[in-house]
């Protein structure tokens, strides 16, 4: 049951992709998040709404009919688009792009809470003393909210992360060579699906495995010199 | 934007959500049946009950429930001892595969958040129970159990939603859900925008009853710790800890 019949290379290649997918869609996500965690908490009004309408609706609906709408709309969209900037021919929406924007965007809000969660957990009085010292917000955010918030964030970071990989399998449906279409295709050649989805799953499972120690060890190093009860 | 096409075909809208009603509520409940026996014998049985409990935890909540899915939809039919078997009618119907792997991935989150809450049983509500005169079986019927459900509720109900939004996928299988009836209004009217806009409009509404009939539940539960600000539900990415 366990031979894979030459199909091992291409279930790499797809694990490869998947992990592209991933940590494109993460740099997406960390910088919404990072942008809507800031305006949740910044005094502008139109901001904090923005940021709220944004949170909500993103937890309001599932992935992948998010993921559909960027997918066939953005089609729609560009070709609609397209000829009013003067390009006439047909353009095809990339499915590793319309997958990147549409995991991020999700994942953007989720960070959002997180990185609320943590600036809020900087004592106050580290960024008043920062002020106080005559710096610039740019600078008490990179010498001293950014990394204080590093530890707070980390354990929801972390979880936003093994889910996040998790969803990539979506992208699978919008027709991307991931891990998961790969083994669909090898399924269909062969004959042999439950082998090339254990497969995949055994892959899912690796990955989110060394994620988490990881993750452990990171944060293992960003709490040294906190005291712990 | 013509949404004259959604009034048009609403039926095929309110049958997609009829299916995902059924799928979600169904799995959810056959879950959480499934969930809190196990959940017991995770905390309190030998290692040999601990250890199965473990694996099985550990790989749903470990890998894509789409992948879950394909295993069970496409992947039992490479047995011919599974197509011979009384129990192919059943694993050849999209429905009913789409219910098994929801349950059995709810399930596994379930178990681990109410191991999670039976744990955090403080030591002296055990203690007064033991005091009193309980038999195990009594004190986790009448003081366990109870106080795990009120800690778990928060988290518990993100597992709703969370069930909610994974149930589009029953789509990709043929079912006619919420997200399988925009699919079908797609590919008929080539309109991206109005199908699937309806449909996300759709999970919108559910989300936000869901969470409105858990917000009245919690305040019931959780009277006794009423703060002055009456605290909000927030539905968040489902907690991992998988080595945990």
């Amino acid at each position: 049951m366990f031979s894979l019949h030459g199909y091992g290379p291409s279930i790499f290649e797809g694990t490869i992709l998947t992990l592209e997918v991933s940590l494109v869609s993460l740099l997406i996500a960390l910088v919404l998040g990072m942008a809507g965690a800031l305006s949740k908490l910044s005094r502008s009004p139109v901001l904090k709404g923005l940021a709220t309408a944004y949170t909500t609706v993103i937890r309001g609906i599932p992935d992948l009919v998010l993921m559909l709408l960027v997918f066939f709309g953005g089609q729609v969209f560009v070709n609609q688009v397209g000829p009013l900037v003067g390009y006439d021919e047909y353009i095809d929406i990339n499915p590793f792009i319309a997958g990147v924007i549409t995991i991020g965007f999700i994942f953007g809000a989720y960070m959002t809470e997180t990185f609320r969660g943590a600036i809020l957990a900087v004592n106050k009085g580290q960024l008043e003393a920062g002020y106080a010292y005559g710096m610039s917000s740019f600078k008490v955010f990179r010498r001293i909210l950014f990394p204080q918030m590093v530890r707070h964030a980390l354990p929801g970071f972390g979880n936003n992360w093994l889910v996040l990989v998790k969803t990539t399998a979506l992208v699978s449906i919008i027709g991307l060579d991931d891990m998961v279409r790969k083994a669909s295709m090898a399924a269909g050649a062969t004959r042999m699906p439950f082998t090339f989805y254990v497969v995949v799953a055994i892959n899912f499972l690796l990955i989110t495995t060394v994620s988490i120690y990881l993750l452990q060890y990171l944060e293992n190093r960003y709490s040294l010199g906190v005291r712990r009860s | 934007m013509d949404f004259s096409i959604i009034t048009g075909n609403i039926d095929v809208y309110l049958e997609g959500l009829k299916n995902t009603l059924i799928l979600v509520s169904l799995s959810l409940i056959a879950g959480l049946a499934m969930a809190i026996p196990l959940a017991v014998l995770r905390v309190i049985g030998n290692p040999f009950i601990q250890w199965p409990i473990r694996a099985f935890v550990y790989f749903f909540r470990g890998t894509p429930l789409l992948v879950q899915m394909f295993l069970v939809y496409y992947g039992f039919g490479q047995f011919d001892a599974m197509k011979d078997s009384f129990l192919w009618p059943l694993f050849k119907e999209a429905y009913f595969c789409a219910l098994l792997t929801f349950s059995l991935n709810t399930c596994a989150y379930t178990v681990e958040i109410l191991r999670g809450s039976i744990v955090a049983t403080p030591h002296g509500e055990v203690e007064a129970a033991t005091a009193a005169g309980m038999s195990r079986l009594l004190m986790l019927r009448r003081i366990i159990l109870p106080s795990a459900f009120r800690r778990a509720l928060p988290a518990y109900s993100n597992e709703i939603i969370f069930m909610l939004h994974g149930s589009a996928l029953a789509s990709v299988i043929t079912i006619v859900d919420i997200t399988g009836a925009a699919r079908i209004i797609n590919s008929r009217f080539y309109s991206p925008y109005e199908a699937f806009i309806t449909a996300a409009l759709f999970y919108m509404a559910i989300t936000f009853t869901i969470v409105f009939f858990i917000r009245l539940l919690e305040k019931k539960w959780h009277a006794h710790l009423q703060p002055a600000d009456q605290s909000v539900i927030t539905i968040e990415a489902p907690h991992e800890n998988i080595t945990g």
